[in-house]
């Protein structure tokens, strides 16, 4: 003991010493990284001239913010974890408890119930006009990454076939309800089974070429499709309309009563004051029970001999083929199922904007949608549901960010900052839970207990 | 067929697999018998593993025919049968020299994911199970007896809800045995079962093998490089040197043939005759 505090009160100048050579290197490395990118911009003036612009302020505030950080790094931070550790090791404490709190046990129950009664909470609170923004940009949006990142899931996470295009399926739905909708005047409820069997076949006519590939190589073909229907969507101009897109696209309804101003609308039926409101409401329900459709199946199909099947192709292929396993068979189900959900996903994404435009399914989608999958720990619903709140809520959340004009100046747009943001956050999970959030796997038989498989056994599945 | 007689289970005829200029394999025949314990044994490089791999359906051999004869009496042509059917329908298991366990999947999981084909069917592909009509339920408990049966047998049922990549090496082996049994095969092929076992773990797996045999009457093919396990418990040992069979007979014949003396020996060709000389005069005098 004495010898800590010994070693503790010889650094302590030291330390300080040592934080601030680290700081200032911290601040060289920041100022030579963000010299040119945040400290000239350019711009166009007056004249339509492009000029530079100097942001001497705001680079200043970057190098201190990294600077400070470090400096705060080395001289409290570090020692403080150190201590805590030691202290562990000498009480014996161990890092692994068996024992779940009360709230870990029943989360999933807790989240479900949270997310019913979200929008009466929202529209409890700030009124029906006022809960627009909360249910429709964080309740439906988060809702549809978490819908589309379970469908994704079923390739990735559980078949182990890395899978780059899957905003590809996403636009088969959202196209197919788009032009049966406004062509044939189908409804919603009979075009969303629908736009997931087109998407799903989709799913096994990508499949079909991509099987024999592993790897990189998939990755680099599933990239090569969702380019090709997006370009299809802009060039074939007669039914697409191509970068105009669809607009006009009609909306859901309930049970045949329609969300408008007229005479037998929803609101007129129940005597409400008209409002959008209930709409977006409507959605949120829809979305919410559509991704309880997604995590049901998922988990049903975990327990069969398909979905144990997925995740033995992902731990060994060559193993699964000499127990009799059709792998061919295995990941065209795996890549229709995946595809279904993301049709799914497409048909209600049309619904709700109303207009369609391959704007919406470019590869920044597809790399979003993985990234949640990955980052939520692949095969875990949990874990990609929170990766999705986090990943999409965190977006939503800067373009609220308006105090932060205040800090870095009224030219400042956080949304602009989103994929630094988004990058820097990927980069931090990654290096604390390399596994994602929920890395372990729960088992889909047991004869005694059921003890979760860590993820240093699981495998990530070769393509 | 009519060359074929009932007691006959595995049939190669005149096998022959080319790797671009290596002859791996040269006009190789064999055949094991219901019920027996063959080995295939034969010095490093001799192309043990790639008459596993035409047996098997993962090479597709240049020529030749391998015919496996079912107790029904069915045939199956195993050459012309991709890998998984072989093992769904002609009923021939493997295991591999490097362990192939789903080892992110639990021990129970692994001889699960092994009944697969059964299942599939039970649960009406999938579609009939999800919406909880027919026998599913009933099936994938009979699944779990099998399994639990299975890693009694193998002394592997105070794991079965470890993960199979957590298991020691020699638990390993013999859960990738079970999980083959678990097919419920005809004929199981080994490809080095004893490979870096210790002598303890090696009579253990040698009565596993044992009891697959009396108790279910599967027939058993297996490489072997541990003439400890192969000389104890086999009935008919095969020696295969450069793709070539050099030596067919009971453990007592074989190990006494000259040829494979000098194949493990490394005697040089024209010295064979002295060996042969030799071990014929050691003979003579023994009587």
């Amino acid at each position: 003991m004495s010898n800590a505090t010994i070693v503790t009160g010889k650094t302590s100048s030291g330390l300080v010493r040592r934080g601030l050579i680290e700081a200032f290197f911290a601040a060289l490395i920041s100022f030579g990284m963000f010299v040119l990118y945040i400290g000239l911009k350019t711009d166009q003036n007056i004249h339509n001239e492009l000029i530079i612009v100097q942001r001497w302020g705001l680079l200043a505030i970057f190098v201190a913010i990294a600077a400070i950080g470090r400096f705060a790094v080395i001289v409290f931070l570090r020692p403080h974890l150190d201590e805590r550790k030691l202290s562990k090791a000498r009480s014996g404490e161990l890092e692994i408890s068996t024992d779940k709190t009360f709230l870990q046990k029943h989360f999933l129950k807790f989240a479900l119930i949270l997310m019913i009664l979200y929008p009466m909470i929202v529209v409890g609170i700030v009124g029906a006009q006022g809960s627009l923004l909360y249910v429709d940009n964080f309740g439906i949006q988060i809702l549809i990454y978490v819908m589309l990142a379970w469908g994704l899931n079923i390739v990735v996470g559980l078949a182990g076939l890395l899978d780059l295009g899957y905003v590809a399926f996403y636009a088969v739905g959202a196209y197919s309800y788009a032009l049966l909708s406004t062509h044939f005047g189908l409804s919603f409820w009979l075009l969303l089974p629908l736009s997931g069997i087109f998407a799903a076949l989709w799913g096994v006519i990508l499949g079909f070429p991509v099987l024999r590939l592993r790897g990189d190589y998939l990755a680099i073909v599933t990239l090569a499709f969702g380019e090709i229907i997006r370009l299809v969507l802009i060039n074939w101009t007669d039914v697409t309309q191509g970068t105009f897109g669809i607009s006009g696209v009609p909306k859901a309804t309930l049970f045949g009563i329609k969300f408008d101003a007229s005479a037998d609308g929803f609101a007129k039926i129940f005597h409400l004051p008209m409002s959008s409101a209930y709409y977006k409401i409507f959605l949120f329900y829809l979305i919410l029970a559509l991704c309880m459709l997604t995590a049901y199946v998922t988990i049903r199909l975990r327990r069969m001999p398909i979905g144990r099947a997925w995740e033995a192709l992902r731990e060994d292929e060559i193993a699964c083929r000499s127990l009799g396993i059709n792998t061919v068979t295995t990941k065209l189900t795996a890549f229709a199922t995946g595809a279904m959900f993301g049709g799914f996903a497409g048909s209600f994404f049309a619904a709700r904007q109303g207009f369609v435009s391959p704007e919406s399914f470019v590869f920044l989608e597809s790399a979003v949608i993985l990234a949640i999958v990955v980052l939520g720990g692949m095969g875990s619903l949990t874990g990609i549901a929170i990766a999705a709140v986090v990943m999409v809520g965190g977006t939503e959340i800067l373009r609220e960010l308006d105090f932060l004009k205040a800090v870095f100046g009224p030219d400042f747009t956080p949304e602009l900052y989103r994929m630094l943001l988004f990058g820097l956050a990927m980069v931090i999970v990654m290096l604390f839970k390399p596994r994602g959030f929920v890395g372990s796997r729960s088992p889909t038989a047991f004869l005694k207990e059921s003890k979760s498989v860590s993820g240093s056994f699981t495998k990530e599945g070769h393509g | 067929m009519s060359t074929l007689s009932s007691d006959t289970l595995l049939k190669v005829e005149h096998l022959s697999m080319k790797f671009g200029g290596l002859m791996a394999i040269n006009d190789f025949s064999f055949e094991a018998k219901r019920g027996d314990i063959t080995a295939l044994i034969g010095p490093n490089g001799a192309g043990k593993t790639t008459v596993f791999n035409c047996i098997t359906g993962f090479y597709k051999p240049t020529m030749g025919m391998i015919t496996m004869n079912q107790k029904s009496g069915k045939t199956f042509q195993l050459e012309r049968l991709p890998d998984f059917r072989i093992t769904r329908e002609a009923k021939v298991a493997r295991t591999f020299q490097n362990i192939r366990l789903f080892s992110g999947l639990t021990v129970l999981e692994n001889l699960l994911v092994a009944q697969h084909n059964k299942l599939m069917k039970a649960s009406g592909y999938t579609i009939l199970g999800l919406l909880g009509i027919g026998g599913y339920a009933k099936e994938a408990k009979n699944a779990i007896e099998l399994a639990r049966f299975w890693l009694e047998k193998a002394d592997l049922i105070d794991r079965a809800d470890d993960p199979a990549g957590d298991l020691p090496y020699g638990a390993q082996r013999r859960l990738e045995i079970a999980r083959a049994m678990c097919t419920e095969p005809e004929l199981l092929c080994l490809d080095e079962p004893a490979a870096g076992l210790n002598p303890r773990e090696s009579a253990v797996l040698n009565a596993l093998l044992r009891a697959i045999r009396s108790e279910t009457g599967t027939s058993i093919l297996l490489i072997e490089h541990d003439m400890s396990v192969v000389m104890e418990i086999s009935d008919h040992v095969i020696v295969l040197e450069y793709g070539q069979k050099i030596s067919d007979g009971t453990p007592d014949h074989v190990k006494n043939d000259p040829k494979v003396i000098a194949a493990y020996l490394g005697v040089e060709d024209d010295e064979v005759e002295d060996v042969i000389a030799e071990v014929e005069h050691l003979e003579g005098g023994a009587k």
